[in-house]
C-alpha cells in the first residue's frame, strides 16, 4: 500500500501541501494553547465560586460545569460562536464604533477556553479540596492575607494534585481543536481535508495529519510527565 | 465553608428525592429556579418556534440514529475494550505492544480526523475496487453509516481498552491467587474472579466514558450521516435561524445524559462494586 502513496505531495514547497499542514498544525498549537490558558482563568475562578463563594456563585458554577459537560463540545463551540461573536459586534455597534469581525484566532480560543473552563474547575477544585485544610488553616494563623494564603500555601500544595487532570486537559483541548474544522478554521484538520479532496489522495494527508496530531500529543505527554514527576518530589507514592 | 455539599450523601443510600427536594428549597434556589422559568418562558414567547412542528419526525429519526450510533458503538467497542485490556495487562509482549500502541494512536489523534480518515480514505479506496462494488456489502459501504459506526466504535474501544487496563491490574492479587489455591483453572479463574471484578471496578468510570461517547456522535454529522445534529443543522440552514434550533439541541443533549446518568446509577446499585 506504500507504494500506492506519492510523497511528492507532502513536499514543503509550493505544488506540495508539506508547509500548508505546517501551517496548519501550527495553527492548531497556537489554539489549542490559548485556549487552555483561557481555560485554566475560567476554571480558577469557578472552582473558587465553587469553594469558597456565596451559594448563589455556587450554584450558577455548577449550572456552568453541568451543562459543559453534558452538551456535545461541537453544540457548545457553535453556540459559543455565533453568540459570542454577535453579542461582541453589538456591543461595538452600540459603542458607536464600526461592526468589527471577530478575528478567527481569537475567536477560536474564546469558544475553546469557555468549554475547557468547564473542565479545569473540576480538575482545580478537586485539586484544591485535597490540600490538607490544617496546612490552610496554619497559614490563616500565622495572620497572612487570603490572597497570600493562595500563593503560598493552597497553590504550591495543589499543584500535584491538579497536574495529571490538567495534563489530561491539555490532551483533551489539542484534540479538540480538530472541532473547530467544522466551523471553518483553517487549523490542521480542515487544511487536511482541503488538501486530501484538492490532491484525491485522502489516506496520505489524513495519515499525515495524524502523524503531525501524534507527535504533539506525544511530544506533549513526555514532558508532562516529567513536570509531574518533578511536582511530585518530596511527596509519599500513592499507595497501592 | 460549613455546606460545601448541599447534597452530600448523609443516608447510606444516597440522597434520595426527598432530599433534592429540600435542597432545593433554598430560597435563592427558588428564586433562580423562577428566573431560569421566566427565562425559559421568553425563549418560548420571543424566539421564533414555528418550525419545530414540521421538524419533529425528522428530529424523532435523528433521535434515533444518535441513540443507535451511540448503543452499537458502546456495546461492540466495549466488546473490543476486554481483550484490549486483558492483552496490555499480560498478553505475550508482541501482543502488549501492539495492544498498547493501538491505545495511544487512536486516544492521541482527534475523533474528526479518524472520521475522515475511515470515510473518504476507505470509502474512496473501496470504489476502485470492482469486485468490492459488485459484492453484496457494497450496498452497505456506499453508506455513510458503517464508517461513523466503525470510528466510534473503535474510539470507545482504545478509551475504554485503557480503563480496562486498569481495572484488570487492579484486581488484588490475592484474590486470583485464593482461586487458584482452590483448583480452579486458569481459565476458571478468569471467568469467575478476574473477569467480573474488574468488569465491577471499570462500572463507575463507564458512565462518564458513555456521556463521552454520547457527545462525540454528532461528529457523524460531518460525514452525512443524519443523527440528531444533522437534522438540526439542516432546520438551521433551511430556516435561517442561528440560535433556536441550536438551543433546542443543547437541551435535548443535556435531557440525554441526565436520563443516562440516572441510568448507570441504578445500574451500579445493583451491581456488587466490592468496595
Amino acid at each position: 500500500m506504500i507504494a500506492g502513496f506519492d510523497f511528492s505531495l507532502l513536499a514543503y514547497d509550493s505544488p506540495g501541501w508539506g508547509k500548508a499542514l505546517l501551517v496548519g498544525a501550527l495553527q492548531s498549537v497556537k489554539l489549542a494553547a490559548g485556549g487552555y490558558a483561557l481555560g485554566i482563568v475560567i476554571g480558577t475562578v469557578g472552582a473558587a465560586c465553587k469553594l469558597y463563594g456565596s451559594s448563589i456563585l455556587k450554584d450558577l458554577a455548577e449550572i456552568y460545569t453541568t451543562v459543559i459537560r453534558a452538551v456535545p463540545e461541537l453544540v457548545l463551540m457553535l453556540l459559543f460562536y455565533y453568540a459570542g461573536t454577535d453579542l461582541i459586534s453589538r456591543l461595538m455597534v452600540s459603542l458607536g464604533y464600526e461592526r468589527v469581525d471577530v478575528n478567527g484566532l481569537l475567536a477560536g480560543i474564546l469558544v475553546l477556553g469557555a468549554v475547557m473552563g468547564g473542565y479545569a474547575t473540576e480538575v482545580l477544585r478537586g485539586a484544591i479540596r485535597a490540600v490538607p485544610h490544617g496546612q490552610i488553616e496554619a497559614a490563616r494563623a500565622f495572620g497572612m492575607s487570603p490572597l497570600m494564603v493562595f500563593r503560598r500555601v493552597t497553590l504550591p500544595a495543589m499543584i500535584p494534585h491538579a497536574l495529571p487532570g490538567m495534563a489530561n486537559l491539555w490532551m483533551i483541548v489539542t484534540k479538540d481543536t480538530a472541532l473547530l474544522a467544522v466551523i471553518g478554521f483553517s487549523e490542521l484538520t480542515l487544511v487536511t481535508r482541503q488538501a486530501a479532496s484538492a490532491t484525491r489522495a485522502y489516506f496520505l494527508f489524513f495519515l499525515a495529519a495524524g502523524a503531525l496530531y501524534l507527535v504533539l500529543t506525544l511530544t506533549s505527554n513526555i514532558i508532562l510527565r516529567l513536570v509531574e514527576r518533578r511536582s511530585r518530589r518530596g511527596l509519599a507514592p500513592a499507595a497501592g | 465553608m460549613a455546606n460545601i455539599e448541599t447534597f452530600g450523601p448523609i443516608d447510606p443510600d444516597g440522597p434520595g428525592l426527598r432530599d433534592h427536594l429540600r435542597a432545593m428549597a433554598h430560597p435563592h434556589r427558588l428564586v433562580m429556579l423562577a428566573l431560569a422559568l421566566a427565562g425559559l418562558a421568553a425563549i418560548i414567547h420571543y424566539m421564533d418556534w414555528s418550525w419545530l412542528p414540521a421538524y419533529l419526525p425528522k428530529l424523532w429519526n435523528g433521535l434515533l440514529m444518535t441513540l443507535a450510533m451511540l448503543g452499537s458503538s458502546v456495546v461492540v467497542g466495549f466488546v473490543f475494550a476486554l481483550p484490549l485490556g486483558l492483552a496490555q495487562v499480560t498478553g505475550p509482549r508482541i501482543l502488549r505492544w501492539l495492544a498498547t500502541g493501538f491505545c495511544t494512536v487512536i486516544r492521541g489523534t482527534p475523533l474528526l480526523l479518524q472520521l475522515w480518515l475511515f470515510y473518504y480514505g476507505l470509502g474512496s479506496l473501496f470504489a476502485q475496487f470492482p469486485e468490492i462494488r459488485d459484492s453484496w456489502a457494497w450496498a452497505y459501504l456506499r453508506q455513510a453509516w458503517p464508517y461513523g459506526f466503525i470510528a466510534l466504535t473503535i474510539s470507545f474501544a482504545a478509551y475504554q481498552g485503557e480503563v480496562m487496563r486498569g481495572a484488570f491490574a487492579g484486581v488484588p492479587r490475592g484474590e486470583l491467587e485464593a482461586a487458584r489455591a482452590f483448583g480452579m483453572s486458569r481459565w476458571l479463574v478468569f471467568r469467575r474472579v478476574w473477569f467480573p471484578r474488574s468488569v465491577f471496578r471499570a462500572l463507575p468510570t463507564l458512565t462518564g466514558e458513555i456521556i463521552l461517547q454520547l457527545k462525540s456522535t454528532p461528529l457523524v454529522a460531518t460525514i452525512t450521516v443524519t443523527d440528531l445534529y444533522a437534522i438540526v443543522t439542516r432546520a438551521r440552514q433551511e430556516t435561517f435561524l442561528t440560535y433556536e434550533p441550536l438551543l433546542l439541541l443543547a437541551a435535548i443533549y443535556i435531557c440525554l445524559s441526565g436520563i443516562l446518568v440516572i441510568a448507570m446509577r441504578w445500574l451500579e446499585n445493583r451491581v456488587p462494586t466490592g468496595r
